[in-house]
């Protein structure tokens, strides 16, 4: 009784775990594991880096993370949520309220200018549209697009998309930032640029997860995990702070 | 989240999507033209039938209820003994309650010949005073037939403005004479052709002699049709069974004797066909909106693949299953609509030229404009729904692949 009580406080209490992941994927007749275990547990507040090469089974994991995808096996607890008890409305409860996405090539609607694009979550979350105004707008000024509000992604440069992604990550403040290769369609210059916004997103104390193959942008986390094969294992000393 | 902000926010949410369909609708300008040809067209059909029809029918039945209501064409066949009615059957008739008169109709075809003119094959009919009582304007000059003509079996005629034409050119007839086969007879007066269902389907005579006239010329002595006049036009359910028994007791209650013919009759007859002609037409037409409806369903499943990725991100972003599926469905929705009301606007304009052609009056019939919405409004549900699912079953990741 007494056990049982202490498991459900700290159930709730639990920011990020997983454990024991595994994920298969029936190819063709065969089964093909993709994730052989995983088990990470993150507090919030981290920066965290998933550091792996193409094929290493890091998207997968990385739609594990972001409940749009569920493991074969395996438990994942997010702020107390059990997600694989989960059904698919509450999942997408779960990406609307947790979770703030920014992808690889920003995935902006093309055909709605920025301030639409960061008002799009709120839509969906059912937020009053004069709310959703100043959000929005807090969120564009915030990653430093206060004079490109009402411009099209395709009057926007590929750094100044991927801030709009940004912005739209974090309009429904989600409790984890979670970035797949934000920096991998950007020049150099614009990547250090971007780093540099999450490192002031993190002292903000946002929770940020990046999962990238390059050892670089990786270094730019306070923490480094690395993935190979679906295993995945702590690189400890290795990175130093950027 | 209270309730209240719960419902709120599924009203903007409804509003947004509302906002989200009508631009991926003026999106691909062209193909959502298109589809909603198809609806569009599909609906006009059915309104421009629906609502000629009924218009062409509503004039048919105010048409007898004008001039036909409230009588009834006897015919008789009679038995071995009797063919038809004598003087005293017909006073007998007469007698009968709500039975205003009758007036008995003896068909002649005649030669007919004045001078040096003639012609063959002229329809002339024999009847007698009632008929002009009943009808008051017929007489354009010149005098009624009366009693005295009947009972004297007089040589007496009325004419009408075809023979006038022919005969008549430029003289006064009144008081001249023509030859009805060979018999001589004085034109009293001038009639205008009447324009009753009644007289249009017995074919409308051009002259008009006593009936105890055109009887003798008949070589016959019983009159066999006649059309007999009721007091009110909602008496002929009351005065039928009366009539029939009388008619039984005259021909010996043998069977298949006569025929009653009220105009009741004959206008739910008619009604009965136009509506059963409406109701073919319109289903027909309906082929029209289900094609339309498949239009709408294959360029939302195309709509879908195309967007995969879109609706990919958005259920990243948080969107529930339900909300992608909704606007879809708005979307199909809307599209059928458009059609619809176009249809409805295009299917009016269209019937009003129909009817204004046929010479009828033009009516709304609501209940066509109801049914065209409503049509279309069930086409875009029904044939966006499984696209509209579709969509909403997407995988997320499988979505965010493409990118």
């Amino acid at each position: 009784m007494q056990n049982g009580k202490d498991a459900a406080s700290s159930l709730k209490d639990c920011f990020f775990k997983m454990t024991d992941i595994v994920k298969k994927y029936l190819l063709g007749e065969e089964y093909v594991t993709i994730l052989k275990g995983i088990s990470l547990e993150i507090e919030e507040g981290e920066f965290l880096s998933v550091l792996g090469p193409s094929g290493s089974g890091k998207s997968t994991l990385m739609n594990i993370i972001g409940c749009l995808d569920l493991p074969t096996s395996g438990e994942y607890i997010l702020k107390g949520n059990v997600v694989l008890d989960l059904d698919e409305k509450e999942l997408s409860h779960i990406r609307s309220k947790e979770i703030g996405f920014i992808f690889q090539n920003s995935q902006l609607l093309q055909r709605m200018d920025a301030m639409k694009n960061v008002e799009l979550p709120l839509i969906y979350a059912g937020v009053r549209p004069s709310e959703r105004h100043t959000r929005a707008e807090e969120m564009l000024c915030k990653v430093g697009l206060e004079d490109r509000m009402h411009h099209m992604p395709n009057q926007l440069s590929g750094g100044q998309q991927q801030r709009v992604a940004i912005a739209r990550a974090l309009v429904t403040r989600p409790s984890l930032l979670l970035a797949d290769e934000p920096t991998g369609a950007l020049d150099q210059t614009t990547g250090h640029q971007i780093m540099d916004l999450f490192h002031a997103l993190n002292q903000e104390g946002h929770t940020i997860i990046m999962i990238t193959h390059d050892v670089n942008i990786a270094k730019n986390a306070r923490r480094v995990v690395n993935i190979i094969d679906g295993v995945m294992t702590e690189a400890e000393g290795e990175v130093t702070f950027a | 989240m209270s309730l209240m902000n719960r419902i709120m926010g599924h009203v903007y949410m409804f509003v947004e999507s509302c906002a989200m369909a009508i631009e991926n609708i003026m999106q691909n300008r062209l193909r959502s033209f298109l589809t909603v040809l198809g609806i569009m067209i599909g609906v006009t059909a059915v309104i421009a039938l629906i609502t000629t029809i009924s218009a062409v029918s509503s004039s048919i039945s105010s048409s007898f209820t004008s001039m036909g209501a409230g009588t009834m064409t006897l015919t008789t066949t009679g038995n071995d003994l009797k063919d038809g009615l004598d003087e005293e059957d017909m006073k007998r008739i007469i007698d009968i309650d709500h039975i205003r008169g009758l007036s008995p109709s003896v068909s002649l075809s005649c030669t007919v010949a004045r001078e040096n003119v003639s012609e063959t094959s002229i329809s002339v009919q024999g009847t007698n005073d009632t008929y002009f009582e009943v009808h008051e304007d017929l007489v354009k000059s010149g005098r009624k037939l009366n009693r005295i003509d009947t009972e004297n079996m007089s040589r007496v005629c009325l004419i009408n403005g075809d023979i006038v034409e022919s005969f008549f050119y430029g003289v006064s007839p009144i008081g001249k004479t023509i030859y009805l086969n060979r018999i001589q007879f004085t034109i009293v007066g001038i009639y205008e052709s009447d324009t009753s269902i009644a007289s249009l389907l017995s074919g409308s005579p051009k002259i008009l002699i006593p009936y105890t006239t055109a009887l003798k010329m008949n070589s016959a002595s019983l009159v066999t049709n006649a059309t007999i006049y009721l007091d009110s036009a909602s008496a002929s359910k009351e005065v039928q069974p009366k009539l029939e028994e009388l008619l039984d007791e005259i021909f010996s209650y043998e069977d298949e004797t006569y025929k009653i013919t009220t105009m009741e009759s004959i206008e739910e007859t008619m009604k009965t066909m136009m509506s059963m002609m409406s109701a073919l037409l319109g289903g027909i037409a309906s082929i029209a909106l289900v094609v339309g409806g498949i239009g709408i369903m294959n360029m939302m499943l195309t709509s879908v693949t195309e967007r995969t990725v879109e609706i990919g991100l958005k259920k990243a972003i948080g969107a529930e299953p339900g909300q992608i599926q909704m606007q879809f469905l708005i979307e199909s929705f809307l599209l059928s609509m458009i059609g619809g009301l176009a249809g409805v606007v295009l299917g009016l304009i269209l019937s009003a030229i129909m009817c204004h052609l046929m010479g009828t009056d033009f009516v709304i019939s609501y209940g066509a404009i109801a049914l065209g919405v409503g049509f279309s409004a069930a086409v875009g549900i029904i044939f966006g729904w499984s696209p509209a699912r579709k969509a909403s079953r997407l995988s997320p990741i499988d979505a965010l692949r493409r990118m």
